[in-house]
């Protein structure tokens, strides 16, 4: 009954025009039910049991391969045109349609499984003033639901009320946008006041009016009316589906939107069936061949009534007419016999054995031990078999950054204490030694309250501090007060901390194992252990974070009553407030922040003051009275901070390391020489995010500029690219040069593609979101289209699920070009989907990328595997696969063709019957599989060596509409020689025993035999990689043939089968005679010496990158050596960046209201801090049942 | 230790096939091995080709056209078929001797005995001597399935329309004519004398055909083909075989006699001849020609120069090829370096 109610409101949702506003009412379901919102339950599946055979059917018929095997399928029913019996094409179509649907079946079925899965979760759901546990699918919009902690927030909901102080909750949002802090949300005081009473709660009778569902995550507006009382919703009261309750009791929540209409499902792209290019070529050659069978079958039409007119009537007194069929008619037959004859250009089994190639290089992805990743026990994964050599031709990839290229892990790597650097370890000769995980790692154990699992390999650092040198002690004093994090101590000595970004948490993390131990803050002071002793500072000001100061500073006073500034924050905006007495120590620190920068390090500068007294008081008067004030309060602020924090004096440089995942710069410097483009689009913020690319080699110091685009409104955006265009390319056009056309199947897709503008140097470009969603709408996007493709590296930062899709959506819009999407949480998913190839970081506990993707690995490094030698090969089978495929059966048809200007075009095969059966199925198959199975043009390592090998398939180049024309000339050929060369070799002559030979039994044999060696011939032309099984296909093929021949014409199989062997005897009376076999060796030889000599020309006039690599490979010269070492840049280019993505907690650590609540021991009582995992953060997804629920 | 507990894991198993490093042979086009391979092939088949052009050249033909569609020829009178049984004479000498075996051929010109529909109107089952297919012949025989309902034996266009020439050839020494004698056993194909055509296993022969009748076309029932040779007769006769082999192409020749017997077994010596010619078959309606041919054979077959020429030619192209190849690859030849 629920699901038929939620089926027909799912109907008349999407049969509703357009949900203009939301109103609701809560606690009021037949209120709501009025406006038929869709309920909580959703559907990804596509079939259900009654459905799946129509539909399915229906979707493979619309494939156009299957529809024209059916109706060959018709045609061979009708006798008077039957040339070859029914079921020669009956069997292969049922065979190919089970085998799909069986597939697309079980596909669903798992669909089905899974939405079950989350439908049937179980939440708390206040009905008629009782908590009752309920269905996730049949919770309605109006609802009040109650989330514990850890819970998956149902639907979208409204916040009402929750355990905590000031109706806060702490949601993790990772599978939303991948920012994997905590966010920090809010409830109206109104509803807060309602705590968990079950009475107020079920009494509530609030109305919400608010926007109608749409995909924005970052935007909510509407009102609720209680009481008569309207108030303002934002963003910040608001709990989305998708996202986990943490450090929260309980809260309850009112359902805003239910199922489909939910933000996390709206953001979530339709899933459309992936193609690749290849198919789609596929399909446009497949409808020229039907063009071209009808030419051939017309000309065979007029040819039949033009010889029936001259030759066939006065042939009839031999061959009389059927009664009733005139020459018209019989021409009209004939069309539609040589269809039956000639369709052969279109083998069924193409389709089936692209379909089994692909599954075959899909399994040698799952088997790649190189792609194996042992520390999660993760093997790579083709969870799409379909879209293998789509893998080669791959133009731009679209990568996230965290979890992706990082481990989002941040470790405290190096610092600069007073102009000495640490951090780095020397041999005895002073050269730097690479620390890797076997160096020995410094020994923290004097130091009680030590964090076990930081890691430092600098001895000397620790000395430093136990001396008792005022600058290190000062520099971790500084790391231990200035920040915001929160301390958890629940046994003595056991400290977690809380920081709101992982690099904060990091610095205080080192501090504490350096001996300055944070343990403790209220509002008004922090206690710290400073190397064993009990230090507790009094807290007078927290200078907080923005994104315009980029620093923040504390001023506190120490036990003995001295008071200092400590800041930290970003070195060109701290080097700026500097005490001139400085200078010296800057020149040397610049240095060592070159340095760390040079190793993508993300760098913070701390500077302190001593202040006086006298001053302090007065600017702490003023103070109050700026934060008290109602107007301009932050721009009083502001001019307040920037008074004090000047003359510092600069204690040094810290370097935390925000670690890339294993070979990620390798890994980016292979695919930067295969020509692939790589934009990273993250969520983070733009200083993290150009920091990355720095890192990881995206940027570099040689670039000639950076872009960066951020702009607030259109026009700003608008000129800001344009002056990054002109800098790069100042002799463009003004307006973008469109090339319009049509193309795919019968020219109805009209495509646009603009063209690659030639920029000589290297540039990149780093745009935001907020600019991102200007320079996307219509009138902009092509400005953005060709600014950004002209420069070497685009990185997107601040951005949406859906602008990554969107701007994944515009390269392909605009760009002929093959895209891929890496991602690992569900903020990639519609980037992956909208990608024509989307890959997954698996081994992680997130699955909904993976779950979404086509192709799956642990880390963001076997990428260049799966691209460089598995797609590579992939597309190189399978373009050589095609190329064979079409030039066999072109081959093979075009005989049957010439024949026809010699038999009256009466639609007589060249062939016999079996042969024309088993030539397709049996005599090539085997071969042109392992032709598409084991082909490799140079082996992996090779392959990895010269990335530039790639670059054949992003241009296309191994099959194209060309290649195919050049294929089709090549078989008109080898037709020509294969039909005229046994005509004239048998014309007139007779056995040895002057016997018949020219009968047309015999020369059905030798013209058979002829194609099956020169066949056989070409694909050994063709096959660059010799493997046991190509040469036992090839042999196995031809020997089959003959046994099969022999057994066929044999006086057993006449006496069993009188009829359907007629050609008894054949094989035994023409191949023993040596001009037969004198022909076969002629056709054959003439087939193929062209060919060869074409390509051997070929080679020394234009040689490949693929000939030349081939060339040297087979010189055995050593193989590759191993890849230089990983120069540092020097750079000048610094992010400093500890601080949290938003406007830091400042405010709520100094207000402390909830601070004094006895009962609650810390802000964020989260057992692990990021940076003292040694494991990648772990993201929860929604499809998966809760452990603990 | 390590190893071992990998065992249990999702990590793929280390195979030469599942990695893909199956041992393989790699050949590429270098010059070293193109340019002295297409010098060999040349150089074989212009070996191959001098030979056979040598051999066809010996074979030794003597074709001569009979249709009489132009009036001088002697069987003109007979080209309309005013006259049943019409017989004409073409005289002949031969200067030299044609060595023997000589095999005697009729051929037919523009003759479609490979249409479609034409070749598959025959039934094998009735030829195989299976009677229950005379009672109701393959349907593919019609029109020549059934007379007035009585079914044909043998049915089908290819049967009806067999070729009814005869032939007899004179030698003429002073003055006299003397029969040369034709042997017209050993000119089908051994298994379709022996296997794919039998006469139904009853005697005599005769009884098997009650209850059908012969092809329209036909003067003689198929049991009345030879009626001196009981395995010369019915559907083994021999020439009954020749004509359903169908050829391949409209021009055909088959074979009718062999001359191999007494004095004329070293082959036809030279002198003058006359052919005596039973002229029956129509082929004025579709303007066929038909001819008659004396030939010897070589170890390739019958006379077929092209199968020389064309080796020939190749092989020369292929010597030329490898100048080309060679000049090519001297002066292009791909550098080395990136």
């Amino acid at each position: 009954m629920g699901s038929v109610v939620a089926c027909c409101s799912s109907l008349c949702g999407t049969q509703k025009k357009q949900e203009e506003e939301r109103h609701l009412r809560a606690n009021d379901r037949t209120f709501n039910q009025s406006y038929n919102y869709a309920k909580n339950s959703i559907k990804t599946s596509k079939y259900n049991v009654l459905t799946f055979l129509p539909l399915n059917l229906f979707e493979q018929f619309t494939r156009l391969a299957n529809a024209y095997f059916l109706f060959l399928l018709i045609l061979q029913l009708i006798p008077q045109i039957s040339s070859v019996p029914w079921f020669t094409t009956a069997v292969p179509l049922v065979a190919v349609l089970s085998i799909t649907a069986v597939k697309d079946a079980n596909d669903d079925i798992n669909r089905h499984k899974c939405d079950k899965q989350v439908n049937n979760r179980k939440v708390d759901v206040l009905i008629n003033g009782e908590l009752k546990k309920e269905k996730w699918m049949n919770v309605e919009v109006g609802d009040i639901v109650k989330l514990e902690s850890n819970h998956f927030v149902t639907a979208d909901l409204l916040l009402l009320s929750s355990s905590e102080p000031l109706n806060l909750v702490y949601m993790e949002t990772a599978e939303l946008d991948g920012e994997t802090n905590l966010k920090v949300k809010q409830a109206l005081t109104v509803t807060g006041e309602m705590g968990d009473n079950m009475e107020a709660l079920s009494m509530f009778r609030g109305e919400v009016r608010c926007e109608p569902p749409n995909n924005r995550l970052d935007k909510f507006k509407g009102t609720l009316t209680m009481n008569g009382q309207n108030y303002g919703l934002d963003n910040n009261k608001v709990l989305l589906r998708g996202c986990t309750l943490r450090n929260t009791e309980w809260c309850f929540g009112l359902v805003l939107f239910g199922g489909p209409d939910t933000k996390l499902m709206q953001n979530s792209g339709r899933t459309t069936f992936k193609r690749t290019s290849i198919d789609h070529l596929m399909n446009i050659l497949v409808l020229c061949i039907f063009g071209f069978l009808a030419t051939l079958c017309s000309i065979m039409t007029i040819s039949h009534a033009l010889w029936e007119e001259k030759e066939g009537s006065a042939f009839s007194v031999f061959l009389p007419r059927q009664p009733g069929v005139d020459i018209p008619l019989s021409s009209f037959l004939s069309f539609w016999s040589y269809i039956i004859v000639l369709n052969t250009v279109v083998p069924i089994s193409l389709y089936v054995s692209v379909e089994m190639i692909r599954l075959g290089n899909s399994f040698y992805i799952d088997w790649d031990r190189k792609m194996y990743h042992p520390k999660s026990d993760t093997p790579a994964q083709a969870r799409t078999t379909t879209l293998n050599e789509e893998l080669g031709q791959i133009k731009y990839i679209f990568s996230d950054k965290t979890g992706t290229l990082t481990q989002n892990i941040m470790t405290f790597n190096k610092c600069s204490i007073h102009g000495k650097n640490y951090g780095e370890l020397f041999d005895f000769s002073g050269q730097r030694v690479e620390i890797t995980e076997k160096t020995e790692r410094v020994d923290f154990s004097w130091n009680q309250l030590a964090d076990p699992k930081f890691v430092f390999h600098d001895y000397s650092l620790v000395e430093t501090v136990k001396e008792g040198n005022p600058e290190a002690q000062a520099f971790f004093r500084l790391l231990a007060l200035c920040h915001t994090v929160m301390p958890e101590e629940k046994k003595e000595g056991e400290l977690n901390y809380q920081a709101q970004s992982p690099d904060e948490g990091a610095l205080v993390t080192a501090a504490r194992n350096f001996g300055f131990v944070f343990r403790s803050r209220t509002p008004e002071s922090i206690s710290i252990m400073e190397m064993g002793m009990k230090v507790t500072y009094e807290l007078l000001a927290v200078l907080d974070f923005n994104n315009v100061r980029k620093r923040m500073s504390v001023i506190v006073r120490s036990p003995e009553g001295k008071m200092s500034l400590y800041c930290k924050g970003a070195d060109t905006i701290i080097y700026e407030r500097l005490h001139p007495s400085c200078s010296k120590l800057m020149e040397v620190t610049t240095g060592h922040l070159n340095e760390y920068a040079g190793d993508g390090l993300r760098t913070l500068v701390l500077a302190y003051k001593d202040l006086e007294e006298s001053y302090m008081e007065g600017w702490r008067q003023r103070h109050h009275e700026a934060s008290t004030a109602l107007e301009g309060r932050e721009e009083r602020l502001d001019e307040l901070y920037e008074e004090i924090e000047k003359d510092m004096i600069l204690l040094g440089a810290t370097a935390v390391e925000d670690k890339l995942q294993d070979g990620v710069p390798q890994t980016i410097e292979q695919l930067a020489k295969a020509d692939i483009k790589i934009w990273v689009l993250t969520g983070d913020k733009q200083e993290t995010a150009e920091n990355i690319g720095y890192s990881c080699n995206m940027l570099r110091e040689e670039m000639k500029e950076v872009f960066i685009v951020a702009a607030n409104t259109a026009e700003g955006v608008k000129e800001e690219l344009q002056n990054a265009r002109k800098t790069m390319c100042p002799e463009a056009a003004e307006k973008a040069l469109v090339i319009k056309a049509r193309g795919g199947l019968f020219w109805l897709k009209k495509t646009e593609t603009v063209e690659d503008e030639k920029v000589d140097e290297e540039y990149g470009l780093v745009i935001n979101g907020q600019s991102l969603a200007f320079a996307l709408e219509k009138d902009l996007e092509l400005e953005l289209l060709r600014t950004v493709c002209m420069c070497k590296t685009v990185i997107c930062c601040r951005v949406t699920p859906l602008q990554k899709a969107q701007v994944v959506e515009l390269v392909k819009k605009y760009k002929r070009a093959v895209t891929l999407a890496i991602g690992d949480g569900a903020n990639d998913v519609s980037m992956i989907k909208a990608a024509h190839i989307g890959v997954g970081i698996s081994g992680q506990e997130g699955m909904q990328a993976v779950l979404s993707s086509d192709f799956s690995f642990a880390q963001f490094r076997y990428l260049q595997r799966l691209l460089l030698v598995h797609g590579r090969w992939s597309y190189l089978r399978m373009c050589k696969f095609l190329q064979y495929f079409f030039f066999k059966n072109f081959t093979y048809t075009l005989v049957h063709f010439w024949y026809a200007f010699f038999c009256g075009f009466s639609a007589q095969t060249v062939f016999d019957d079996w042969f024309i059966t088993l030539y397709n199925t049996v005599y090539t198959a085997a071969p042109v599989l392992s032709l598409g199975l084991f082909d490799q043009d140079v082996n992996d390592r090779w392959s990895i060596r010269y990335p530039q090998l790639y670059s054949p398939g992003q241009l296309n180049m191994y099959f194209s509409k060309k290649a195919f024309v050049g294929c089709i000339m090549h078989s008109c050929y080898s037709s020509l020689i294969l039909f005229f060369i046994p005509w004239a070799a048998m014309h007139d002559t007779v056995r040895d025993d002057g016997r018949d030979i020219a009968d047309y039994q015999s020369f059905a044999l030798l013209a058979q035999t002829c194609l099956l060696v020169v066949v056989s011939v070409q694909i050994c032309l063709d096959t660059y990689y010799w493997t046991a099984v190509n040469q036992l296909f090839v042999w196995g093929s031809l020997a089959i043939y003959f046994a099969v021949t022999f057994t066929m014409y044999s006086n057993g199989m006449f006496f069993i089968f009188t009829s359907i062997f007629p050609l008894i005897g054949a094989a035994r009376n023409s191949l023993n005679q040596p001009n037969v076999w004198l022909t076969i060796f002629l056709s054959s030889l003439l087939c193929t010496l062209p060919v060869l000599a074409y390509r051997f020309v070929l080679i020394q006039i234009r040689p490949a990158i693929t000939d030349k690599v081939r060339c040297k490979a087979r010189k055995g010269l050593p193989e590759p050596a191993p890849r230089r070492p990983y120069t540092r840049r020097i750079s000048t280019r610094r992010s400093g960046y500890a601080f949290s993505h938003a406007q830091g907690y400042g405010e709520l650590v100094t207000s402390g209201k909830f601070l004094r609540i006895k009962s609650r021991p810390a802000l964020f009582p989260k057992t692990d801090t990021p940076v003292v995992e040694t494991l990648p953060q772990h993201y929860r997804t929604i499809t998966e049942e809760r452990e603990d629920g | 230790m390590v190893k071992e507990e990998e065992d249990s894991s999702n990590r793929p198993d280390n195979t030469a096939f599942t990695q893909q490093r199956l041992p393989a042979w790699q050949p590429i086009l270098s010059a070293g091995i193109v340019i002295p391979g297409f010098v060999l092939i040349g150089l074989a088949f212009i070996g191959i080709g001098v030979g056979l052009f040598l051999t066809s050249r010996d074979i030794q033909v003597l074709e001569m056209d009979y249709t009489g569609a132009d009036g001088s020829s002697p069987c003109s009178v007979c080209y309309n078929l005013a006259d049943k049984n019409c017989v004409c004479t073409m005289s002949f000498s031969i200067d030299s001797l044609i060595k023997g075996p000589v095999f005697f051929y009729y051929g037919l010109t523009n003759y479609f005995q490979n249409q479609r529909r034409y070749g598959v109107s025959r039934d094998d089952k009735q030829l195989y001597g299976d009677t229950s297919n005379f009672a109701s012949p393959n349907s593919e025989c019609a029109p020549y399935q059934y007379i007035s309902n009585v079914p044909i034996v043998p049915c089908g266009s290819v049967a009806n329309s067999m070729f009814n020439d005869t032939f007899e050839l004179f030698k003429n020494v002073n003055g006299q004519s003397l029969p040369v004698p034709l042997d017209g056993k050993g000119i089908a194909w051994w298994t379709d004398y022996n296997v794919k055509f039998q006469n139904p296993n009853v005697t005599p022969l005769i009884n098997a055909f009650n209850g059908t009748v012969r092809p329209p076309f036909w003067s003689k029932n198929v049991y009345e083909l030879d009626t001196t040779d009981a395995s010369n007769n019915g559907f083994i006769n021999q020439d009954f075989l020749v004509w359903m082999r169908r050829a391949a192409l409209p021009d055909f020749r088959k074979l009718y006699r062999r001359i191999t017997d007494g004095d004329y077994s070293a082959g036809l010596p030279a002198g003058n001849y006359s052919l005596k010619i039973h002229y029956n078959y129509p082929v004025n309606g579709f303007g066929g020609k038909k001819k008659v041919v004396f030939s010897n054979v070589s170890w390739m077959g019958g006379k077929n120069e092209f199968l020389g020429i064309a080796y020939l030619v190749i092989g020369s192209l292929c010597v030329v090829m490898s100048v080309v190849m060679l000049i090519v690859y001297a002066k292009f030849k791909f550098p080395e370096d990136n």
